[in-house]
Formats: structure tokens, sequence, C-alpha cells
């Protein structure tokens, strides 16, 4: 059987099912509007966006590598490179760049330049702490963790406050093998 | 790490041409895990393409190594693909059955649609969607 390489990200956005985008978009604002009301504290809705974030994210990587025929990375920043070029085009349709790694490769940035999200979007004085896309990078955050990475992410430029672009800081913590999850003596 | 599946409903037990024998014992789970664990360790430490080797049977990071699919007795066959993301996927079959690997991959998918896309689904716990169940059934009796 021949390997099968992994497969682009425009090729598994053209194959998969889509919904529309304003009704995405829309529908990730009245989200992000309900938490504000619940909430109430900014600071608040920002854990939660990550935590929403972090329980798609532990899902979502299954069906990332399912669909993508990534088997494995040989390094973070090949592991960086999949997730601007595969994974944000698989799911939100735009790609992203990596850029910014510090000298031992542990910590870079992914910036977006294009963000569905965002669309139709301004932050009112009231909400000036909202980090409105908290989801996506909880989402990275938990979709590593599945592959045994513990990272640290936080948004260095933010569109919505007057950046010119999206950017997420991916900082790589550890590594973590798989352990036999079992006791000797149960 | 998680071993996923109950005795009843585990992708063991759908053995292509039913070989897959199962005894109705929670030491199983523990059993292929530990089974696995270590031949992957074993063939990882046995790999001449590799000059740097770690002991046996310290962990490995997901995608080290090098990785089994396979293995066959003279009474069945049992082919195995673990996801970068630890899902381990194990089929037990008739030991003359050809490879497998892309029914592991189709089961994998499956996996995918039925049971991470359910929201009542907590990952980490045993599989019990009924429509998972269904599916895989039909697909594993029609490639045997």
């Amino acid at each position: 059987m021949p390997p099968v390489g992994p497969r682009s990200g425009d090729a598994i956005f053209a194959n998969v099912e889509r919904v529309n985008a304003e009704l995405f978009t829309l529908t990730y604002g009245a989200i992000v509007r309900q938490l504000l009301t619940d909430l109430e504290e900014v600071e608040e809705v920002n854990k939660q966006l990550d935590q929403m974030g972090y329980n798609i994210g532990i899902r979502l990587i299954d069906e990332f590598l399912a669909k993508s025929n990534v088997s494995r990375c040989v390094d973070f920043k090949e592991t960086a490179e999949v997730i601007a070029k595969i994974g944000f085009k698989m799911f939100l349709g735009v790609t992203a760049s990596v850029t910014n790694w510090d000298a031992d490769g542990t910590c870079c940035s992914i910036v977006l330049e294009d963000n569905p999200l965002v669309d139709f979007v301004e932050l009112p004085d009231t909400c000036q702490g909202l980090y409105y896309c908290n989801i996506l990078s909880g989402v990275v955050r938990g979709a590593l963790e599945m592959v045994s990475m513990k990272t640290e992410i936080s948004w260095i430029r933010d569109m919505l406050r007057g950046d010119d672009a999206f950017e997420l800081q991916v900082k790589l913590l550890k590594q973590v093998p798989e352990e036999y999850p079992y006791k000797d003596d149960e | 790490m998680q071993f996923f599946g109950g005795t009843e409903i585990s992708p063991v037990s759908a053995g292509v041409n039913g070989v897959g024998e199962q005894r109705p014992h929670d030491q199983d789970h523990k059993l292929m895990f530990g089974l696995l664990f270590s031949l992957k360790s074993l063939t990882a430490k046995m790999d001449p393409t590799t000059p740097d080797k770690a002991n046996l049977g310290v962990p490995q990071l997901p995608g080290q190594g090098c990785s089994f699919h396979s293995f066959r007795t003279n009474t069945y066959k049992l082919t195995f693909m673990e996801s970068p993301s630890g899902i381990k996927i194990i089929l037990v079959t008739h030991p003359r059955t050809g490879d497998l690997r892309e029914s592991l991959k189709y089961i994998y998918n499956l996996y995918v649609e039925y049971v991470v896309k359910n929201p009542l689904y907590t990952p980490g716990t045993p599989i019990r969607c009924e429509l998972f169940n269904t599916t895989l059934d039909q697909y594993v009796r029609s490639i045997s």
C-alpha cells in the first residue's frame, strides 16, 4: 500500500460540508453576546470562550487527523505550519502564516490576516478587555493537548483593538509521552 | 490516555468472520493495552534504521519511533492503528485476511462522524452511541 501524503487544506475545505459564512459569523456573535449578558464580567467571558474552544479542540483534533491524513510532525515547527496551512484552511477557510520564531523553536506566532469570526463586529467601549476570538486560542490549545503538547496561547495583536492583523502566540510548554495508565496492583 | 469501549461495544468485538471472541472481563482492556504498548516499544527498539533508541518500556511521544500495524498467529490476525491523538483501533480477524489498514482508517472516520461529533458523548468515556455501533457493524460485515 503506497503511503498517502497529507491532503492540502484547500482540498479538504472543498470536500467538507459547509454552512453559510454569515450564519456562522452571526451565530458566534450571538454566543458571545449571550455570554456577556450572562457573565457580566469581560474577563469571565474571555475565560468561558477559551474553555468552550478547548472543548471543541479536544474533539476537533480527531476530525482533523482523520480527514487530513497528517500522520506525524517531526518537530514543533512543522506542527505550527500544519495548523496554519491545513488546520485553519480546513475549518475556517482562511490561511494563516507562521512567524516570529524564538531561538529554540518552542514559541511562534500564527498570524491571521483574515478572520471570518469578526465580520460585522466592533467592540463597544464597555467591552474593551474582551478577546472576541478567544475561542480560537482555546481550540488550538485543546487540539494540541490531545497530541501530547501542552501549550500556552495568547493574543498579541487583535484587529478589533485597532491592529492590522490577528496574531496568536503559541508557546510550547512541554510534550507529554503516553504512559501506561494502570497501576500494577489494580 | 484512555482505553475506549466496553466489551460488548468496543471495536475489538467486531471481528470479521466472527473470530473475535470476547471474554467479558475488565482485565482484557488492560491486557490489550499492555500488549500494544509493549509491542510498540519493542518494535521501536528493534528498528535497525534509527541509531538512537530509547530504552525498552520508556514511553514515547506520538509519532516517535516506528509502529507496527498487524501481527498474525495461527488462529487469528490482529490489525492495529493508532492516531496521533492516541485513539487505538484494533481488528481481530481470520488469519488469512489481507491488509486492513484502509479499513481501520475508514473506521476512524466513522468514529469521528458518529462519536466525536455526538454532543452527548463525553470524550474519554466508553462509547455508547447506537448509530456508531450499527454503522460500524454494517461496515465490518461489508468487508468480510
